[in-house]
């Protein structure tokens, strides 16, 4: 079945990138690879309103175009290729696992230029961009072992990557700056997005004594489900509101729209170099919903926090951390962890009873 | 609620729209035909099955739009199949390609809507009943009739002339046709049923699973049902039995990573396969009644001679 499902995709590909031929000479062509549907509501849906907040932004110059639904693996290196065959110089990639087929690309096209987010491998025509979501975890963390009556906290994730596994940590470490007893209950969905999986577990973590639900997964069901069964959530990369209006905390909200403009005013302009971005709240890359459905104490709580983390004075893997073994972990930053640190966070810190998948 | 029920309860859930979409896959492949598209008319009839609740605001109206819209894109199917006896395999995964594509197309203007979802159940003191009272008397109706459906799907194989004509005709189509069956129009409306089914199945998803529409919601649920055909040994009870387990693997992974059992995530995932190999071995290992019923028909592209 797997390999039919894969020769489904290979011949939508193909269909997709068909009508990508026609170009409008003068015109920046800029490009854009999705992991879901754009209406997933959730990850990939971020980076479709920035698009075309890019396009609102700089539309009498650019032209872009996307695919959808491209799988990380083989499929994504043909259809980055396919993007820099026909025309695009700026290609934006937009998932950890598109990581090797930007590299292997953009080596074959030494004179596009290529952003990936989330990834840590960089050429001199291949930057590299992503968020400090572990700041807002931290906040998420603080806000629900405040608001939790029964001390455990469910976490439906889905693959364990460092940006992932660095979430987990930093919602522990705010949720252990409130209470050092928090326990958290983690399943791993093996999935971004597969509404169905995330419901059911969401259900299983209610059902085994969860009253706050976290997630890092795509799409709203575990707020569905929160506000069904009448517990708190948190969203994850939109504001899910609208999905549980009585169970949202506040949502981690991924704002790609200023760096897709900067970016792509920087290759008009000729100016565009290799780097790595990594934006937090200070930038407003990554930014905080509104805090709701919780007493006034708590919000002010996390509004302080939020601005503690925003003018530098406090971050979340400050030193000393405790791994989950009872060692602690050399500080390479000083005061803090070290971006290399947490970009390849690959250990659980002190208090996380589970096991990370394949370790 | 005890933590077993909650267990029971989520399986029951999460084993229905496998039930309803490989109920109809297997009428149709009795019948000799392999329709491949079942993702794709699942998806259609989870985006026609929610844009058909939110505008009339009525979960059952929403259903049997998903049940039109399955049976639609199956007309598609037969129209290829049977009418111009295309290759059967390719047309079903362009079917599940069109689906994919034209579901998001349709469910577009609808992602982040919500609608009220399909009310479950409820008779004062039996749905009360300790244990088992929610399990038996307080699901959904899509739950009851996705029971209801194998059940007259199995009394139509074995206890009706039909059902045997239908089963003749997948096992041999030319003798079939040499003793005067319409072979094409058996297969036509096995195929629009197994539509309809599929249909179902998807508008299952946005109307009682999760009450939204995101496109690709099904994830794949479509192939999950066809492979539970073939692990069915093409009867109907057995697929029941395949259904539920796949349902039972599939969320007790969830609550023993959530119980901190230590059992790899990656292990527990993979049992469903490894029991459908076993049984696959089982099967053709065993002669007679027990043994397999795939039908000797199936997939091979029929054309009457005059």
């Amino acid at each position: 079945m797997k390999r039919l499902c894969l020769a489904a995709a290979a011949a939508l590909f193909a269909l997709a990138t068909s009508s990508l031929g026609a170009s409008a000479a003068e015109k920046l062509k800029v490009g854009f690879i999705y992991l879901g549907p754009v209406g997933d509501f959730g990850w990939t849906y971020q980076h479709e309103v920035a698009r075309q907040n890019l396009v609102k932004a700089l539309g009498d110059q650019i032209e872009t175009t996307y695919l959808e639904n491209v799988n990380e693996g083989p499929d994504a290196e043909r259809s980055i290729e396919q993007l820099a065959r026909t025309g695009h110089k700026l290609i934006f990639t937009t998932s950890f696992g598109y990581m090797e087929p930007t590299v292997k690309v953009a080596k074959r096209f030494p004179k596009l230029f290529f952003e990936h987010a989330t990834g840590y491998k960089r050429l001199d025509n291949l930057a590299t961009y992503s968020g400090r979501f572990y700041e807002g975890r931290y906040i998420q963390g603080q806000i629900a072992a405040k608001m939790s009556k029964t001390g455990v906290i469910g976490y439906i994730v889905s693959f364990p990557i460092p940006e992932v596994i660095s979430g987990i940590n930093a919602t522990m470490l705010g949720a252990q700056s409130i209470n050092p007893n928090i326990k958290f209950k983690i399943i791993w969905v093996n999935t971004w997005f597969d509404p169905g999986k995330e419901a059911d577990a969401a259900k299983a973590l209610v059902d085994q004594g969860a009253d706050v639900l976290m997630q890092h997964t795509d799409s709203p069901a575990a707020m569905q489900i929160a506000a069904q069964r009448g517990i708190l959530a948190f969203g994850q990369d939109s504001d899910m509101i609208k999905f549980g209006p009585k169970s949202q905390l506040t949502a981690i909200i991924d704002n790609w729209a200023p760096y897709y403009i900067d970016r792509t005013k920087a290759v008009l302009n000729g100016t565009w170099k290799s780097g790595d971005v990594w934006g937090g709240l200070k930038s407003k890359l990554v930014v905080m919903a509104p805090y709701t459905n919780m007493p006034d104490d708590v919000k002010k709580m996390a509004m302080e926090t939020e601005a503690a983390i925003t003018n530098g004075t406090l971050h979340p893997f400050k030193c000393p951390v405790v791994a989950q073994d009872g060692k602690t972990v050399e500080c390479k930053g000083g005061t803090h962890l070290s971006d290399e640190q947490i970009l390849g966070m690959n250990f659980y810190v002190r208090g996380i009873d589970d096991k990370i998948p394949g370790q | 609620m005890g933590i077993l029920e909650a267990i029971i309860l989520s399986v029951i859930s999460a084993s229905t729209p496998l039930l309803l979409a490989a109920s109809g896959e297997l009428v149709v492949e009795r019948s000799g035909v392999l329709n491949l598209g079942v993702e794709g008319m699942m998806i259609m009839g989870a985006a026609c099955g929610f844009a058909g609740a939110w505008l009339t605001g009525s979960v059952i109206v929403g259903a049997l739009c998903g049940i039109a819209a399955g049976a639609a894109m199956s007309a598609v199917f037969a129209l290829l199949t049977l009418g111009l006896a295309v290759n059967q395999v390719a047309t079903g995964l362009a079917l599940t390609i069109l689906g994919t594509g034209l579901s998001g197309l349709i469910g577009a203007s609808f992602v982040g809507e919500r609608i009220v979802p399909a009310p479950h159940l409820y008779l004062p003191l039996l749905t009360d009943l300790p244990l088992l009272g929610r399990i038996l008397f307080g699901q959904d109706s899509f739950v009851y009739f996705s029971i209801a459906l194998i059940i007259a799907i199995w009394l139509f194989l074995y206890r009706t002339r039909a059902g045997l004509v239908l089963r003749a005709i997948g096992d041999n189509h030319a003798s079939a046709h040499a003793l005067g069956y319409p072979v094409l129009k058996v297969r036509w409306l096995a195929v629009l049923f197994g539509g309809g089914c599929a249909g179902l199945a998807g508008a299952f998803m946005p109307l009682a699973y999760t009450p939204f529409f995101i496109p690709g919601m099904t994830a794949g649920r479509g192939w999950i049902a066809l492979a539970l055909v073939v692990f069915a040994s093409w009867r109907p009870a057995r697929l029941v039995g395949g259904a539920y387990l796949f349902g039972a693997v599939t969320i007790m992974q969830l609550h023993t990573q959530a119980l901190g059992l230590g059992i790899p995530p990656q292990l527990m995932s993979s049992l469903p396969y490894l029991a459908c190999v076993i049984v696959l071995v089982i099967i053709s290992r065993t002669r007679g009644t027990a043994g397999s019923a795939a039908p000797a028909s199936l997939g091979s592209v029929f054309v009457p001679d005059r």
